[in-house]
């Protein structure tokens, strides 16, 4: 079980879903910290750095300037960040959508519930999953 | 949240240890009676399986992987590099299921692509309970590929 805090990027621009993440982790029982990058263009210039990089990356399809599927190929070609395991969270429940991601290396794929009570337990069971019964690739060298 | 699959799940398991086989096998068996639990016990047998070579030339693929990484003849890692090599088996989530807590094992895995890693615990009931968290994320929550 990992016990030290988690870097968790969110890349998300529905304000609202954003909120719902964020209530969804904040029964966490370990101390997770959430930043959040609301933009393709933004995040692909954040996997620029390599630095204050994320234990583990929730991404969304459909945003703003670069879509989601776009910064996943950017997340696996770059050497500093390409092991960090990105869940897509995402409305569509396009087969296409979902194929793609996994030939690019999503480590899992999740569709955003429309009802607000289905959404918080998607979120806590990514929580009670990657957070607690995975080993997480960066965590190991906290 | 429980939304049930329109069809039954096919698993793979990549285990010689026939004690963790067993507790695999009762793990996935609780709560679900849809889900079919295929096993094979070394690394060469789940090329086959995947290749469906030999014995198993007429396997379904399956819908998600269970592998540990120490198993005779081919070893996980290899199994791993091979499958997430493959452009069409590279999409099917190989979940690490493996006695390991090293380091290097975890990051080699994620660098083979593998969709997580999970060290088996020690205790019986523990166990249990991790394998159930697995078939209640990857088959209640997460969307799986398709054919399409």
């Amino acid at each position: 079980m990992n016990i030290v805090p988690i870097e968790i990027l969110l890349i998300e621009d529905n304000p609202g879903d954003i909120e719902l993440v964020r209530a969804g982790f904040e029964e966490a029982r370990v101390a997770n910290h959430i930043q959040v990058i609301s933009d393709g263009q933004q995040a692909l210039d954040f996997f620029e750095q390599d630095n204050g990089l994320p234990d583990i990356i929730l991404l969304d399809i459909n945003l703003p300037k670069v879509d989601g599927l776009e910064i996943l190929e950017k997340i696996r070609s770059t050497e500093h960040c390409k092991d960090i395991p990105v869940v897509m969270l995402t409305s569509s429940e396009d087969d296409a959508d979902i194929n793609k991601s996994y030939a690019e290396k999503a480590n899992s794929y999740i569709t955003k519930p429309v009802g607000f009570d289905e959404f918080l337990d998607v979120i806590k069971s990514i929580e009670d999953f990657w957070l607690t019964v995975v080993k997480l690739p960066k965590s190991i060298n906290k | 949240m429980k939304v049930q699959p329109v069809r039954s799940i096919e698993i793979l398991l990549v285990e010689d240890n026939p004690g963790d086989v067993e507790l695999t096998r009762e793990a996935l068996n609780c709560d679900k009676i849809t889900n079919r639990l295929n096993v094979v016990v070394d690394g060469k047998q789940a090329l086959d399986y995947m290749y469906q070579r030999g014995e198993f030339q007429q396997v379904i693929a399956p819908d998600i992987i269970l592998l540990d990484l120490n198993l005779p003849k081919v070893d996980g890692r290899e199994v791993l590099k091979v499958l997430k090599s493959d452009a069409d088996l590279c999409r099917i989530p190989v979940i690490v299921l493996s006695s390991s807590e090293a380091a290097s094992d975890i990051q080699q895995s994620y660098n083979l692509h593998a969709n997580c890693f999970v060290t088996k615990p020690v205790q019986l009931n523990d166990f249990l309970k991790v394998v159930q968290m697995i078939e209640y994320f990857w088959i209640d929550i997460v969307k799986l590929p398709r054919e399409s």
